[in-house]
């Protein structure tokens, strides 16, 4: 259930994102989704991609430095308090959230949120347990392909 | 750098595995080796009235061997630099008539000319004497054999290091430097445990090794003496690694000699001046007064007894660090440290003495870092701007945002510690930073630009 996370880093200067999609659409590999977080003198580049092995061999290849990490990806209501829930499922159950961004597609009235946290394993664990909907690979590709 | 700490407690056989070459003169009480430089100091001022650029500067300012009652009077003398040298182009600092000279050799100038260094027979015999003291403190003995794979020219290292080797009874192989190959054919015949050459060749002959099929730690050499260019504690891993052999750092310069300045003994806690012949200051290259002890400031040495071409006070625009210290080795003399720059690379920044050598220390501490860095200096308002641009690396790259910045701050920290300055970090792209063949460009300074567009 945990899914393949890509990390770049990038110097933060207009155009920068440009050359490592580039990279990626040229070879065919579709971005799910992707989320930058940056300071004033770089930035991190999160992506999940249809084919990360192929993916981060490319942007190796291309020069990039690059490391995999596991996310999960969990729906949630959109709507007042819908992140809420979650959030206090995973303070009760003391689990650390490194950082967390939205994934860019939503589903009906549930918006999918991507976490990374220090043990995807047991957060996993904690979210199936509580009721919560953890969403897969396929089923990602799936949201995106409808 | 990090500062030597000998063991306080060498272990009881540490003389009798470490034999001294001269005993009298490495391990001479400090009150006894003062009173010895006074003496020679007096004589030396005494005799350098015979080259017309001293003699001219010490009429003016009524300096005489009257004027030096104690060591401290050295101070009340003039500073030599290599371009009054350049000036007296080609041996206007001869101390004698030229028919006393036994040989001359030369230092090859980034201008082209080079500069001439003169010895009379007795500069030679002390030269070798020198040379021998610190092959013997880094282990070399009368059964040993030695492939000098040094220039033999004018370039003071092949011969320098050539007769201290005889001096010492060891068997000389002068291979002389170049043709890597021969350099591991002869290495292979003649099983020599010594290897003397300048540090980066010594990795060439490693790469060389590779390249013919070979595992260089087979090689017989089990030692080395390693000078004749700057080189880093980094550097000096990657020698013992690679060969599988202890390399030893000595220090020289042909205007005041030639190698043989000093250079280190097993304890490896810097090196060993051989202060009975020479007098070293560590002073602020700004404003020529001495640095506190254990401080980086510019090496300025008088050549005590040098007879065809005594120098008073010369600026090497070296810059080291000088330790007093006991040694675990039991010599009594004073230890410098590694050349740690050039007066020429320095960067004042905020009023603080900068080198570039001292960035990429604090890069070093850093596991991970690369050792391609820029150090941009600017001036935005009234206050200089340091930043480090450091490329990213797989090891210190991390997805999370706190990890980076944590990173940032270990180097700025280092940074501080070593050099004593804010920087700023800038974390780059892989492969950004420009490559230079040969000399690395460390420093883009715009300071002046900006007040010349003002
Ligand atoms: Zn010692």
């Amino acid at each position: 259930m945990k899914l393949q996370q890509l990390s770049l880093f990038l110097e933060n200067r207009p155009g920068r994102l440009d050359a490592p999609l580039e990279a990626i659409a040229a070879e065919g590999i579709n971005i799910l989704t992707l989320s930058l977080a940056d300071t004033a003198q770089f930035g991190i580049l999160r992506l999940i991609v249809r084919e990360w092995d192929k993916a981060k061999r490319v942007l190796e290849q291309a020069g990039w430095v690059v490391n995999l990490t596991e996310v999960v990806a969990v729906d949630v209501l959109d709507r007042p308090g819908g992140l809420a829930t979650v959030l206090k499922i995973l303070d009760g159950a003391g689990l650390n959230i490194e950082y967390m961004y939205a994934y860019s597609l939503r589903r009906g009235d549930k918006a999918i949120l991507i976490f990374r946290f220090e043990d995807p394993d047991r957060a996993i664990q904690v979210l199936l347990d509580q009721g919560l909907h953890v969403v897969d690979g396929d089923e990602l590709m799936s949201v995106a392909a409808a | 750098m990090p500062v030597p700490n000998p063991s306080p407690d060498p272990s009881p056989d540490w003389s009798s595995e470490h034999p001294i070459w001269n005993p009298t003169a490495e391990t001479l009480p400090r009150a006894a080796r003062e009173a010895l430089q006074l003496e020679r100091l007096r004589a030396l001022v005494g005799r350098v009235a015979r080259v017309p650029f001293y003699r001219d500067l010490f009429a003016h300012r009524e300096i005489g061997p009257h004027s030096i009652r104690s060591l401290a009077d050295l101070r009340r003398l003039p500073f030599t630099t290599k371009d009054d040298m350049r000036r007296q182009h080609p041996l206007g600092f001869l101390a004698v008539p030229r028919r006393d000279l036994a040989r001359i050799h030369g230092s090859s100038g980034t201008t082209g000319k080079p500069t001439f260094v003169a010895y009379t027979a007795g500069d030679l015999r002390i030269w070798s004497e020198l040379c021998a003291r610190f092959l013997v403190a880094g282990g070399l003995r009368p059964e040993h054999t030695t492939q000098v794979a040094f220039g033999y020219g004018l370039f003071t290292g092949g011969f320098g290091l050539h007769y201290g080797i005889e001096r010492v009874g060891a068997t000389v192989i002068p291979a002389a430097a170049g043709n890597t190959r021969r350099q591991i054919e002869i290495m292979r015949d003649l099983d020599p445990e010594v290897l003397i050459c300048t540090p980066s060749y010594a990795l060439t002959i490693a790469d060389a090794a590779r390249e013919l099929g070979m595992d260089p730690r087979a090689l017989p050499i089990r030692f080395g003496h390693f000078g004749g260019e700057p080189w880093t504690e980094d550097m000096r891993r990657e020698i013992e690694d690679q060969l599988d052999i202890a390399a030893f750092n000595n220090y020289g310069l042909s205007e005041v000699i030639g190698p043989g300045v000093s250079g280190e003994c097993a304890a490896r806690t810097g090196m060993h001046l051989q202060e009975d012949h020479f007098l070293v200051e560590c002073l602020d290259p700004e404003t020529l007064e001495p640095v506190p002890e254990g401080e980086p400031g510019e090496l300025v040495i008088t050549t005590l007894t040098r007879e065809a071409m005594p120098m008073i006070r010369y600026r090497t625009r070296d810059i080291a660090r000088l330790y007093r210290e006991p040694c675990p080795c039991g010599r009594t003399t004073t230890r410098m440290s590694r050349v740690a720059g050039r007066t020429d690379d320095m960067l004042i920044i905020r009023g603080v003495n900068v080198f570039p050598s001292q960035i990429e220390e604090a890069l070093l501490r850093v596991e991970g870092t690369t050792p391609h860095y820029l150090i941009e200096v600017s001036r935005p308002g009234t206050l200089d701007e340091v930043h480090v641009k450091v490329e990213i690396h797989p090891e210190i790259f991390s997805d999370r945002m706190d990890r980076m910045q944590a990173v940032c701050e270990r180097i700025s920290r280092e940074i501080q510690t070593v050099a004593g300055i804010r920087a700023h970090v800038d974390l780059v792209e892989p492969r950004s930073i420009e490559r230079f063949v040969g000399k690395a460009r460390r420093v883009l300074d715009t300071r002046g630009l900006s007040e010349r567009d003002s």
